[in-house]
């Protein structure tokens, strides 16, 4: 096996759970980089990234800009408007374009599921998925999953539910197949018009309210509803989803449990999530941009480089 | 050229007869003149007789495809009507509807005249022309039926679209009372049916793609059911793939109401586990479904419920297709891989025989449209499809003589393909035939 | 199977044992006593050496001495040719390293690339005042011009051998073997 994670890492559905846990522990020293004065390691010196995003999202380009420049790699962004991109370039030829520069590596968010393989099958970089459509978040899932990991010490028989809409979230996606590889206990909470309908065929458990899943789960990911989800007809309106299964303070203390709190971000106080609860005592929403970044170098740093042939002479001479 | 051609010592295989023997079949001024056993003694002494040598082949009469998309007037870079007939003559097919949802709609007599005379230059398989049910198939006012029947269309339909208003629909079935014509309708509710990419269900939900779920498809069918009751019109199902819509198909012929339904060879033989990593030659409407659903085509076919098999060869032009799942287009080419899909996995599988083969894919197409062909008694057309029902070879779109090379079944390996064509007694694909000796038919 | 290959010992528990004790000796009297002095141990057996001189420093000297580890995987200059990605372990550098003593401890000096490594990740903490290299075998078939301060025990080894440092802590026991390299066996 020439690389553990292989080219690129498109989702977590085809990893294995060694796969994963490399990941998660090869995650744990980059934290400490980011505590040091120089937040800088010389790792992918000379290695050029591409973060290509189709759709807006500053949280996560940040993160993997810091991530990349923590691991002295060459950084471009390159975003939807402002680029030939906006004129209406396919797909198919952008990647062909940065394959022609040399590209080491493509940090990629578009909104059509699938973008993520397809511009993989087609260029020899390696590709990270920072978010295809609605299939799959991958980093996110294991940002998730590693801060988890840090407060519970396990992720095996861990009882995770996730609530929201997770019809149309990569999110959670992502981290169910994350967790249940993980030997987690999933769970998912939300209307049912926000659920897909097989979601009986992924293995996970359904609780129709939030104060059900509360009493069941050692932690909430909480998910962002997106203001067109009522527009749609999904909901019939912001309000009544926060009544009905926003996560409150007075929820989560009638519970009478310690439920850990985690949410992707960008929050929508007062409507998934409450403020008390988003700042409260259980809540590791900050955490988890912390890991976001760690995870993010693990996943470059893996991915990254080697050429197998050298790697034979390398270790005939390799010893220190 | 002659005009006598003799088809020696294949299996001919013709169910309006009744016929499944080895025999001959004797072709003389383009209409079948004898047929069995000894129909050689009649071509003996006749000069320039040619001969086809049929051993080990079936012969059948030539196959119909009630539903494709020629996409000329508009598209003329993806196909034409003369690349499409080419393409149905190498599938076996003597004839195709060609469905009107061009640039621009073929929704007027002039429009119809195009096809008929584009065809006729094409010289390959005839092509006859389906008018749309609505002008421009906008679905707000009925195209004239009357106009676009007298210039030789066969059916009326606004298929690439549903006909969303009942209202429509129900008049489009009285008014083609008049002229005989069946109404073809494409079944999909749109508000359920809308972004959706792939059929709705647990490889959806992985893929994050929107569904169609198979609702969206019977809905609209029993709606067409029960219009086709209320105006006794003749309501064709197009390219059905659902168990729910076989069931109320089913339900439709018990009671007596005239409804007849398609499916294509895709519904027969792929699921939605197809589109694997988004692979967009699996992506059409409607949608591979579940094994489920194919079992219960698969059996709907065997007992009658699906009267025939069309093909809804719909090609796209490569960079189209080579898009992100969600915006590429529907629709795969099926002219050249019908024969070969529905003999490895209907006839191979033994989910029926070869004779109700022929009748799905020729008799009753010919018959439930009306069209000329689809038998082989004497005195009529001899539209003829000659094939080896056993031989295994793998489908390579580069040599498909369609313009499209959209399909599913690239780089496999099926079983069965056609050997030849004739249109009118005219081979029209395959090898000539061979000059017989001089005055003497056999030997 | 071929037989496990033949280790000799080069290093007893008990010379082990010693020559840690006059190491530890030595990097007092190099720095002339144990103020500002920090002993970081590089991943993964250097870590334990480390430890184990700290502790002597403590018996003998009386006095707490500061103790980080380094991994210096990711410094690496031949990460490109490595092949699958060397599991990374753990940095810790507990005090401010400007203007001290900070002594490197590793325990087999071979080539310098590590040290090299580690000298470019220490500069990224601050500017000591001196950097010293105390390893417990110096096999020879340098790369780099780097030589340490202070040394264990001085061997020759050709490249078709490993010249291996077992610790207590990991291996369940203290001392110092070389076998012939698998591959060439």
């Amino acid at each position: 096996m020439t690389h553990p994670l292989g080219k690129d890492l498109l989702g977590l559905e085809p990893l294995s759970g060694e796969q994963i846990r490399l990941i998660l522990d090869t995650a744990e020293p980059f934290k400490e980089i980011s505590e040091r004065a120089i937040k800088k390691v010389p790792t992918l010196r000379g290695a050029t990234i591409v973060n290509l995003f189709f759709e807006a999202s500053t949280r996560t380009r940040v993160s993997f800009e810091f991530a990349e420049k923590r691991l002295s790699a060459d950084t471009v962004n390159v975003a939807a408007s402002g680029s030939s991109v906006s004129k209406g370039e396919t797909l198919v030829d952008t990647a062909r374009n940065l394959e022609a520069m040399r590209i080491d590596m493509v940090v990629i968010r578009h909104a059509a599921s699938g973008a993520a393989r397809f511009l993989a099958d087609r260029i020899e970089s390696n590709v990270i998925n920072a978010g295809d459509g609605t299939h799959e978040h991958p980093t996110q899932g294991l940002l998730d999953m590693l801060t988890l990991r840090d407060h519970f010490k396990r992720l095996e028989g861990l009882k995770v539910c996730i609530v929201g809409d997770v019809l149309h979230s990569r999110v959670a996606r992502s981290n169910i197949w994350g967790l249940t590889k993980m030997g987690a206990q999933v769970a998912v909470c939300g209307p049912r018009s926000l659920l897909p309908s097989a979601i009986d065929d992924f293995g996970v458990t359904v609780f129709d309210r939030v104060e059900t899943a509360l009493e069941w789960a050692d932690a909430l990911n909480v998910l962002r509803l997106q203001l067109e989800r009522m527009t749609a007809g999904y909901i019939p309106s912001l309000r009544e989803y926060n009544r009905v299964f926003g996560v409150s303070r007075e929820r989560l203390e009638a519970a009478k449990r310690e439920v850990l709190i985690l949410h992707p971000g960008p929050m929508n106080r007062g409507v998934e999530i409450d403020s008390d609860v988003a700042d409260g005592p259980f809540s590791v929403i900050l955490d988890q941009v912390t890991n976001g970044v760690a995870v993010r170098m693990a996943v470059l740093y893996l991915l990254s480089g080697g050429r197998p042939e050298l790697a034979e002479a390398a270790k005939k001479g390799g010893e220190r | 050229m002659s005009n006598a051609l003799l088809l020696r010592g294949g299996r001919i295989i013709d169910p309006t007869q009744s016929l499944d023997a080895t025999g001959d079949v004797l072709v003389v001024d383009g209409e079948i003149a004898a047929i069995g056993p000894r129909a050689g003694n009649e071509a003996d002494g006749r000069d320039g007789l040619e001969t086809l040598d049929c051993s080990g082949l079936v012969v059948s009469p030539g196959f119909v495809d009630v539903h494709c998309h020629l996409r000329e007037p508009g598209r003329e870079e993806v196909e034409t009507i003369a690349t499409g007939a080419r393409a149905a003559a190498a599938g076996g097919f003597t004839a195709v509807c060609a469905m009107p949802n061009t640039d621009p709609v073929t929704d007027n007599q002039a429009a119809v005249g195009f096809i008929i005379r584009q065809a006729q230059r094409a010289n390959a398989a005839r092509v006859y022309p389906i008018g749309a049910i609505s002008v421009g198939q906008k679905g707000e006012s009925l195209a004239e039926f009357g106009e676009m029947v007298s210039a030789g269309a066969v059916a009326v339909s606004d298929d690439g679209r549903p006909v969303v208003s009942a209202h429509l629909m129900r008049t489009a079935l009285e008014y083609a009372r008049t002229f005989g014509i069946p109404v073809a309708d494409h079944c999909e509710e749109p508000t359920l049916a809308k972004g959706g990419a792939m059929n709705e269900g647990i490889v959806s939900a992985r893929l994050g793609l929107k569904g169609v779920p198979s609702e969206a498809e019977e809905i609209m069918a029993i709606r067409d059911i029960l219009l086709a009751r209320r105006t006794g019109g003749h309501v064709h199902l197009c390219h059905m793939s659902t168990r729910g819509s076989a069931e109320l198909i089913r339900w439709g012929k018990e009671r007596g109401i005239n409804v007849t339904a398609e499916v294509c060879p895709h519904h027969l033989s792929l699921t939605e586990e197809a589109v694997g990593d988004y692979d967009t030659n699996a992506k059409m409407n409607p949608p591979l479904r579940t094994a489920d659903d194919v079992a219960a085509i698969q059996e709907a076919v065997r007992d009658g419920t699906i009267d025939l098999i069309a093909t809804d060869h719909a090609p796209h032009h490569y960079d189209e297709k080579e898009r992100e799942f969600s915006d590429a287009p529907n629709g795969i080419v099926g002219l050249e891989t019908a024969l070969a899909v529905n003999l490895t996995w209907l006839v191979a599988q033994q989910r029926i025989d070869l004779p109700t083969l022929v009748e799905k894919m020729s008799c009753a197409p010919a018959r439930i449209f009306k069209l000329p062909g689809g038998t082989l008694r004497r005195g009529g057309v001899a539209d003829i499809t000659v094939f080896d029902p056993d031989v295994e070879w793998t489908v390579d779109p580069a040599a498909f003589k369609s313009k499209g090379r959209n399909t599913p079944y690239a780089g496999k390996t099926l079983r069965g393909r056609v050997r030849w064509t004739l249109v009118g007694g005219r081979v029209v694909h395959g090898a000539a035939p061979a000059p017989a000796r001089a005055g003497k038919a056999r030997g | 199977m071929a037989a496990p290959p033949k280790q000799t010992t080069v290093l007893d528990a008990r010379a082990f044992d010693r020559t840690v004790r006059r190491m530890a000796d030595e990097i007092v009297e190099l720095n002339e006593g144990t103020d500002d002095l920090v002993i970081v141990g590089i991943q993964r057996r250097g870590v334990q050496l480390a430890a184990q001189i700290v502790s002597t420093i403590r018996e003998r000297e009386k006095a707490d001495v500061a103790r980080g580890a380094l991994d210096i995987t990711l410094y690496r200059d031949d990460l490109q040719t490595v092949g699958p990605r060397p599991v990374v372990g753990q940095t810790e550098i507990p005090v401010d390293i400007d203007g001290k003593c900070v002594v490197i401890v590793d325990d087999v000096l071979y080539t310098g690339r590590t040290i090299r490594a580690a000298l470019d990740e220490l500069a990224d903490f601050g500017r000591p005042r001196r950097i010293a290299l105390a390893v417990l075998i110096d096999r020879g078939g340098r790369e780099l011009p780097i030589q340490p301060d202070i040394v264990g025990k001085k061997i020759s080894a050709p490249a078709s051998q490993r010249v291996d440092v077992l610790v207590e802590e990991i291996d369940g026991k203290n001392g110092v073997v070389i076998a012939q390299r698998e591959d060439t066996v």
